[in-house]
């Protein structure tokens, strides 16, 4: 059968289904045999709070979107070119989501009068069949009939073998898509290695879906997408979690640091304790904690030790660990607060995004009690970022705040991973004796940078005490004295105020150095905000990005920038934080644009927004 | 020749800081550090690797006084953050600080956690039976009825039993002292140095100003013999003028027995530190002294018992992967899965 093969340039699928349908493995095997290709991608999980809320209905549908591409890009995409629904509800959920003409690869078979009811459907009108699918170009297979025909010689019960019906729609879009199934393969052995009749039910069905596909003269056309134009080298799919636990462990064996995780499990940030606790060849002391408290306080007690102490969160673990990271701030330690952000206030929106913790970053604890704060922008960003909040940790002495976001932890991106010779050196300098002319020690003697020195448990000749309590200037002693206790206020300000002079200046993203809009963003609205300005700049506007790593301090020349245009506005996935900040410390009157929704914002709602200013 | 160096012997007074002591006068926590600072000297660890490590109270003051390295944290904490140090820091021979609100109420569930855990430190629960610093209200080890600023009605708190409290969370070492008797505190000190294992060692003390005499029937002389029961391996339970009393396992019920009126020390219960069961009844002897027919308090090592620490086994698994499969940066980072753009 002659088939025709279009070249495309972006496509957008949406996998949907319910919580036990197995999509999220399906779309990240897809991703992973896009990615070997060398084709950009950009990936967005969107899963329900519940780890299974009853089957079939809307709360209960899971999905992951993946866009690739063979130009580079930056985000998931705002609409799907096609949308794999395993049930009415997936379809329900997500059609608004698809664009006009659009594919539907639909699983009939989740399409019975049960389904119809928990998914909202009037049990009369199925959508597969009352025509109102006519702008789109469906496809209607059953899925779970064909796998169970598939699967009709391998001894497993018909539960089991469903569970396979993820493997065959995998399959037929490998068909579509021009795929090799050997990846998956490979996957699938090492993933039920041990379980013969699962592996086998598995492989099974990847391959009926394929060949459904390909023997079935229906499907006339497949597709292929080329390999993108990005720079140069070897790369490797990365998810942002990953990337934090891949940044520690290259910053503790730079630094020669063992690193201590003291973590209590949360959404979104569970993972990182997942993955650090799998790297104990590196040395990694990993330690589940009692309670989020226990966790940084362990992580506390470990720095004091002489590790690198590190504690994972999301915003309501912070503010539990808030009485703790003002103890840190005292003792003027090393410590890294990692918080991937979701919904709040409370519980909020465990699974979904949101950038809601910056001023609880900036102002949650009591007193004075500043700390740096620095973002990621992107999973493979998160690398980096988490490798200079350890550096500034270590050479400042300061408790160091990390905000990501569950956007962030749970994208994929590709990643051209960095040799370790490549990584800058972190400088570690720790006390270990008094030195020429020293009579006594004074622990909270500073340096250049304002930072004391570390001083370790089992130095001899260096035995002190150190605390919460306010400290006398240089000493350490306990002191009361009011003089001093403004004295150590102003000090630790400014130490934290003099990191402004050891980190880059801030850089535009792109555009012009001056204009007409300059959009200042931070941490994950980073690829809608660049393709957006991209788009308006090929339209000839004058507009520019510039994203910020260092939340606090600010880079020295951030002031200078924001003068430089006649509006600064700011897009934050929450109800304006960064925003009062800018307008409190640089007196710009900044425009917001806020979406506080749990899902990340989109091209074009940005394209349109930016727009209003030009 | 080779030149033999020997670590300078140390003394008490080594271990005094040039910080003024800053409690009450006359308050239990002068003896508890005297002991403290007695006893370091003596159990053969350097200076420089003892830690201590305390919460907030009256009793969490302890490190500044105390010329080893040393953290005044926060309330409830110490035993969280003193985790962390051990698990980090296995040399080092750590030591809580903690008291009966600091240790039992808001640091209560970090106590128990560490515990179960079995990190080879040693926690020191000064109780007072009242909150000290905070000027006196009741805390979770005061008795009940007991009338303070926050109770003007008397406490309906039902108090915790630490030492059983400590038996729940399947502790390895399990003691009682008291801040009067500095021998006997001295030996516990240095059977907790010397238990491999979380020793949770409860000493009674003395708050003179906010909870004055609540202990005063087993401190004081005239009282002690009859009130006190000594635990000793190996020994029978004995206690009274001249040890003329001892209790006796009726079924799981202890009972007191007159040595005077017939009973013979073998007829007596032995103490054995080794024995679970035996312990879980000795931890529940916590009569009210003030009531009819109650059982004397026991002091010294109720339960004793080997289990692996926490740190040790972390360490072992840590060897055990580096040995399998040594720490590669670059192969880490490669991943499995790497394509090539040219």
């Amino acid at each position: 059968m002659m088939r025709k093969e279009v070249v495309l340039s972006d496509v957008v699928i949406k996998f949907a289904g319910d919580s036990g349908d197995g999509m999220q493995l399906t779309g990240s095997q897809f991703t992973n045999s896009t990615a070997l290709l060398g084709i950009d991608l950009a990936t967005f999980p969107d899963f329900p709070a519940e780890i299974r809320a009853p089957q079939g209905t809307i709360p209960g549908v899971s999905g992951y979107q993946l866009r690739f591409s063979s130009n580079p890009i930056f985000t998931p995409g705002d609409l799907c070119d096609v949308l794999v629904a395993m049930n009415a509800a997936a379809l329900k959920t997500n059609l608004s989501q698809l664009k006009k003409g659009g594919k539907i690869i639909a699983n009939s078979d989740g399409f019975d009068a049960k389904n119809l009811r928990l998914a909202n459907y009037s049990e009369a009108v199925n959508p597969l069949e009352d025509g109102s699918l006519d702008n789109y170009e469906l496809i209607k297979m059953d899925v779970t009939k064909m796998t169970r025909e598939a699967l009709k010689d391998v001894a497993l019960g018909m539960k089991e073998k469903d569970r396979a019906k993820n493997m065959f729609v995998l399959g037929f879009l490998y068909f579509m898509y021009n795929r090799s199934l050997d990846n998956s393969i490979e996957f699938l052995k090492v993933k039920f290695g041990k379980k013969d009749e699962i592996l086998n039910s598995n492989i099974k069905a990847l391959q009926a879906g394929y060949n459904y596909g390909d023997t079935t003269e229906t499907f006339t056309t497949t597709y292929s997408v080329a390999s993108a134009k990005m720079e140069p080298g070897e790369y490797r799919s990365i998810m942002g979690n990953q990337s934090i636990a891949f940044g520690l462990i290259a910053a503790s064996q730079k630094s020669g640091l063992q690193l201590f995780l003291g973590s209590y499990p949360i959404t979104p940030a569970t993972d990182i304790l997942h993955d650090l606790a799998k790297y104990k060849n590196f040395g990694i002391k990993t330690f589940q904690a009692e309670d989020e408290i226990a966790a940084i306080t362990s992580a506390i007690g470990a720095s004091y030790g002489g590790s690198m102490g590190v504690t994972t969160t999301s915003g309501p673990g912070m503010a539990l660990k808030s009485e703790a990271m003002g103890l840190a701030v005292m003792l003027e330690i090393p410590l890294l607060i990692i918080n991937i952000q979701r919904g709040g206030p409370s519980t909020g929106l465990p699974t979904k995004t949101e950038q809601s913790d910056l001023m609880q970053a900036y102002y949650g604890r009591n007193g004075e009690c500043p700390m740096p704060i620095i973002s990621a922008s992107t999973p493979s960003d998160c690398f980096n970022a988490v490798y200079e909040a350890f550096k500034i940790s270590v050479q400042h002495m300061t408790p160091v705040i990390f905000l990501s976001d569950g956007y962030i932890a749970n994208g994929a991106e590709p990643w051209r991973f960095p040799k370790s010779e490549d990584l800058s050196s972190i400088e570690v300098k720790v006390k270990t004796s008094l030195e020429d002319g020293e009579e006594k020690l004074l622990p909270y003697k500073r340096d250049e940078k304002m930072v004391r020195s570390w001083i370790i448990p089992g130095t001899e000749g260096l035995e002190h005490r150190i605390g919460g309590l306010e400290k006398e200037n240089l000493t350490g002693n306990i002191s009361y004295n009011t003089d001093n206790h403004q004295l150590m206020v102003k000090i630790r300000q400014a130490k934290v105020d003099r990191i402004a002079e050891y980190i880059p200046l801030q850089t535009l993203d792109s555009g012009p150095i001056k204009g007409d809009l300059l959009v200042l963003g931070w941490g994950s609205t980073y690829g809608s905000i660049k393709s957006a300005v991209a788009d308006l700049q090929s339209q000839g506007k004058s507009v520019a990005h510039a994203h910020l790593r260092h939340l606090r301090p600010f880079p020295k020349n951030l002031g200078e920038i924001l003068k430089n245009y006649d509006t600064v506005l700011v897009p934050e996935i929450n109800n304006g934080q960064l925003i009062r900040i800018i307008r409190d410390v640089y007196f710009v009157d900044a425009k917001g644009y806020n979406k506080i929704m749990g899902i990340p914002m989109t091209k074009t709602e940005l394209v349109e927004e930016f727009g209003k200013y030009l | 020749m080779s030149e033999v160096t020997t670590a300078p012997v140390l003394t008490a007074k080594d271990f005094v800081t040039d910080q003024e002591v800053r409690w009450c006068p006359g308050c239990g926590d002068y003896s508890i550090l005297a002991q403290v600072q007695k006893v370091m000297p003596t159990i053969g660890v350097p200076k420089e690797n003892i830690v201590i490590v305390s919460g907030i109270g009256c009793s969490s003051r302890f490190p500044y006084y105390m010329n080893t390295y040393g953290m005044h944290s926060i309330h409830g904490r110490a035993t969280a953050i003193a985790s962390g140090l051990k698990a980090a820091r296995p040399e080092l021979s750590v030591w809580v600080v903690t008291g009966d609100g600091d240790g039992l109420s808001i640091g209560g569930n970090h106590t128990i956690h560490l515990l179960r855990r079995n990190f080879d430190l040693n926690v020191l629960l000064f109780n007072n039976q009242i909150y000290g610093l905070t000027k006196g209200q009741y805390s979770p080890t005061s008795e009940e009825n007991k009338v303070t600023k926050s109770t003007p009605f008397g406490s309906i708190d039902h108090p915790f039993n630490p030492l059983a409290l400590a038996l729940g969370a399947d502790a390895t070492f399990v003691a009682r002292s008291m801040d009067r008797d500095p021998k006997h505190l001295q030996n516990m000190l240095t059977r907790s140095h010397q238990h491999k294992g979380a020793s949770f060692l409860e000493i009674y003390q003395n708050c003179n100003i906010f909870n004055d005499g609540t202990f005063e029937t087993f401190t004081e002389k005239s009282t002690k013999a009859e009130q006190v029961l000594f635990l000793e391996q190996g020994k029978p339970l004995l206690f009274g003028a001249g040890n003329n009393k001892g209790i006796k396992l009726d079924g799981f019920t202890p009972k007191v027995v007159n040595l005077e009126e017939g009973y013979s020390a073998d007829d007596l219960w032995i103490h054995d530190e080794k024995d679970i069961y035996k312990a879980q009844i000795l931890v529940r002897i916590f009569d009210d002294p003030k009531t009819e027919g109650h059982l004397p308090r026991p002091f010294g090592v109720f339960y004793e018992t080997d289990r692996k620490c926490y740190e040790e086994v972390m360490e072992q698994q840590i060897a055990a992967a580096k040995a399998k499969k040594p720490a590669d940066l670059d192969k880490l980072l490669r991943g499995n899965e790497v394509w090539t753009i040219n």
